[in-house]
């Protein structure tokens, strides 16, 4: 620690003169800080302190970057500032072909890829004006996984939440179940995140043999594990006197804010896109929307941990329909539409270098068929063009309404795509939050916002 | 990568004639008439010499027809249509695969969005955001700027899409109608370089403060960046040092 820091060859009036005094503190260090402070009267006559957390700071989620204008315990002012882990997807997608894009779109909400590849794909399709040829096989495949990942996306903010508020074990307990559905990806996709498994037509590859088993164990299990968690926080009265009345924001703020998804449903508005504008045969599911009206991170937490349960009725469903179906193939029940000029060969088998084409595949293009061949190297080089036009097609992701807007030229790579993401815009209401609270308060809000600065930055 | 100037990125009607203009009003062609139809861009990543190695040097994208959707227009689309009124503010109307798009005059803009977010017949509550795009070839409208409308109480969508040329880039702020509004506008000045009249404080969201260049533009290219860090300067991949 050193009081006041000045940078080399700058006297201390040239500083102060600039921004004020400065002082550094790096942590376990307050008390010698106050200590040397207490004869000073930099505080005393109401003299407001701005303190930068961040962007390293391990509870904003990331590399949020806030600067806050305190007058003693009370904020005064909080500003929010972003774009640490701005990568440029969306600029390098326009360099890709469409198909290509999946795999960047994937890793910008990196907690929730299979909501960043649907809304991508449903925008893709729409365009290609194939919506109504995707097989039903891999919708129900997509539904399912997509409420796995609301599932494991929740857990996620719910487990880091109760860590910030001073409790491991909520920490452990969210990642244990959530570790169990990282595991389901692994076997499902092959990877435990950016999966790139939606794929404009379809999806990458049907189910592996005994994921049904898999899932249904999971199944068997999850509700104890999530019973478990709710025991443990529900009515902690620590939980919930960080969180109940805090970072407060009613029906009308959401609105204004552009605020969508469990904050806008803790006010008890039930706006969700799967009820209101179904995609991907959500009307076909039977579940309920969970509200709360308590407008703070508390209510917003009791959403989550409901949405949860909501969300293992939707994949009990899928499970059952996909069970009914039998297994599937390319022939019986495909995953891919049946459309050589447009579905990436959905055929995959792993071998010793590697997933690829199974071998089935490659003697159909090798041996079999010319025109199979002259489709697959036209697929994998050139891809396929999308008819000129836009669409915005958004969906209920876990932080809220996801949607990518999509605009062709006619071409094989897209013009421009832009996502609208649901942390990007709530973090907007950091501000309305915790202007006026206290500081400590600071760290239940942005918790409750949920915020993933992959998908803010982007 | 950069484009070269005979393959400039295509827009959705570089040489038609003006909209609003009734010749413009045409539905959009089919077959052998889209064909004949200017190429806008060659070659599959734009580059057309020895760069493009994927073999499809010679493949041509044909510019896209201007559309603009005659009444009726299906659906409650009409319905906003009546409502909304104000058919001078009003450039077009498409609608297509099911959506809605509003151009909207921008200096009519904020009044046009007080009108959907006000009206008891519309009732626009929400604006999820701004997204910019650029056609460069759109001659005096290169920079568009297309906002997302969804109304909750009667559960209907509608797109807004403001044109401004390159040269004049101010689109007037929805800051005051929808806050929300405030981060998605700076990140389309950040990367379009489009400015908003009235916004509260315009200034970059994602890129460094002191970045030169807006990078979701056509114009500007990919990579090409040197990387800095702690005063050492890293080379952009395609000038690094590089082994056979």
């Amino acid at each position: 620690m050193s009081i006041p820091q000045a940078p080399p060859g700058a006297t201390d009036a040239d500083e102060e003169a600039a921004q004020g005094r400065v002082y550094t503190v790096s942590g376990e260090d307050w008390d010698e800080f106050v200590a040397a402070n207490e004869a000073g009267d930099d505080f005393a006559g109401g003299e407001q302190l701005v303190l930068n957390m961040g962007p390293q700071h391990p509870s904003t989620h990331g590399v949020l970057r806030l600067i806050l204008t305190l007058d003693g315990e009370t904020v005064d002012e909080v500003r929010a500032s972003i774009g640490y882990l701005h990568t440029g997807i969306e600029k390098n997608m326009e360099f890709r072909t469409w198909t290509q894009g999946v795999t960047f779109c994937t890793r910008m909400d990196y907690l929730m890829p299979f909501f960043n590849e649907a809304t991508y794909c449903f925008g893709v399709e729409r365009l290609l004006g194939i919506e109504d040829r995707i097989p039903e096989r891999a919708q129900i495949i997509r539904v399912m996984l997509m409420e796995f990942n609301r599932i494991s996306s929740h857990l996620q903010g719910i487990g880091p939440m109760g860590m910030e508020l001073g409790a491991t074990t909520i920490f452990l307990q969210g990642l244990r179940l959530r570790e169990r559905i990282l595991d389901l990806y692994e076997l499902i996709t092959g990877l435990r995140m950016n999966h790139a498994y939606i794929r404009p037509g379809g999806i990458s590859q049907d189910l592996p043999p005994g994921a049904l088993d898999k899932i249904r164990e999971f199944l068997g299990n999850a509700p104890r594990l999530v019973r478990d968690l709710r025991a443990l926080i529900d009515a902690n009265p620590v939980f919930i006197g960080r969180t109940k009345g805090v970072a407060y924001l009613d029906l009308a703020g959401c609105m204004a804010l552009g605020i969508t998804g469990p904050m806008l449903r803790s006010t008890g508005l039930p706006w969700d896109l799967r009820k209101s504008q179904p995609y991907c045969g959500y009307e076909t599911y039977d579940f309920d929307v969970p509200v709360t009206d308590t407008c703070d991170a508390y209510g917003r937490y009791i959403v989550r941990m409901d949405e949860i349960d909501e969300s293992l009725k939707i994949i009990k469903q899928c499970v059952d329909r996909l069970a009914e179906r039998g297994p599937g193939g390319p022939d019986v029940d495909p995953v891919m539409i049946r459309d050589a000029k447009i579905g990436w060969p959905a055929q995959l088998s792993l071998g010793p270098d590697g997933l690829g084409p199974s071998p089935e595949h490659i003697a159909h293009i090798m041996g079999g068929s010319m025109e199979a061949l002259i489709h697959h190297f036209k697929i994998i080089t050139e891809g396929f063009r999308v008819p000129a036009g836009q669409t915005y097609v958004p969906i209920e992701s876990a932080r809220g309404e996801l949607g990518a807007h999509v605009v062709s030229d006619g071409g094989t790579r897209p013009f421009r795509v832009h996502f609208r993401d649901p942390s990007f815009n709530n973090l907007q209401s950091l501000a309305a939050l915790c202007e006026g609270g206290q500081v400590a308060d600071v760290i239940p809000a942005i918790a409750s916002i949920d915020p993933v600065m992959g998908g803010v930055d982007r | 990568m950069t484009a070269g100037p005979e393959e400039t990125h295509g827009s959705e009607a570089p040489q038609g004639p003006a909209p609003g203009e009734s010749s413009g009003k045409l539905p959009a062609k089919l077959g052998e008439e889209r064909l004949e139809a200017p190429v806008v861009r060659s070659g599959m990543f734009g580059v057309s010499t020895t760069g493009d190695t994927s073999g499809y040097g010679r493949l041509r994208v044909h510019q896209a027809p201007l559309l603009d959707t005659p009444r009726p227009y299906g659906g409650y689309f009409d319905t906003i249509a009546d409502s909304l009124g104000m058919a001078d503010a009003i450039e077009h109307v498409v609608v297509s695969h099911g959506e809605m798009t509003l151009y909207v005059k921008r200096d009519r803009l904020l009044e046009v969005a007080a009108k959907l977010r006000d009206d008891p017949a519309l009732r626009f509550e929400l604006c999820t955001g701004v997204s910019g795009v650029h056609y460069p070839d759109d001659t005096e409208r290169e920079l568009h700027a297309v906002y997302h409308l969804a109304s909750i109480t009667y559960n209907r969508r509608v797109r807004l899409e403001v044109c401004t040329p390159d040269s004049d880039r101010h689109i007037p702020s929805l800051v005051s109608v929808y806050p929300a509004c405030n981060w998605h506008e700076r990140e389309t000045w950040d990367f379009f370089g489009i400015v908003f009249d009235g916004h509260p404080a315009l200034t970059r969201i994602q890129m460094p403060d002191d970045w030169k260049g807006h990078p979701q533009r056509k114009d500007y290219p990919l990579g090409g960046i040197p990387v800095e860090y702690r005063g050492a300067t890293i080379p952009p991949p395609d000038e690094r040092r590089h082994y056979e």
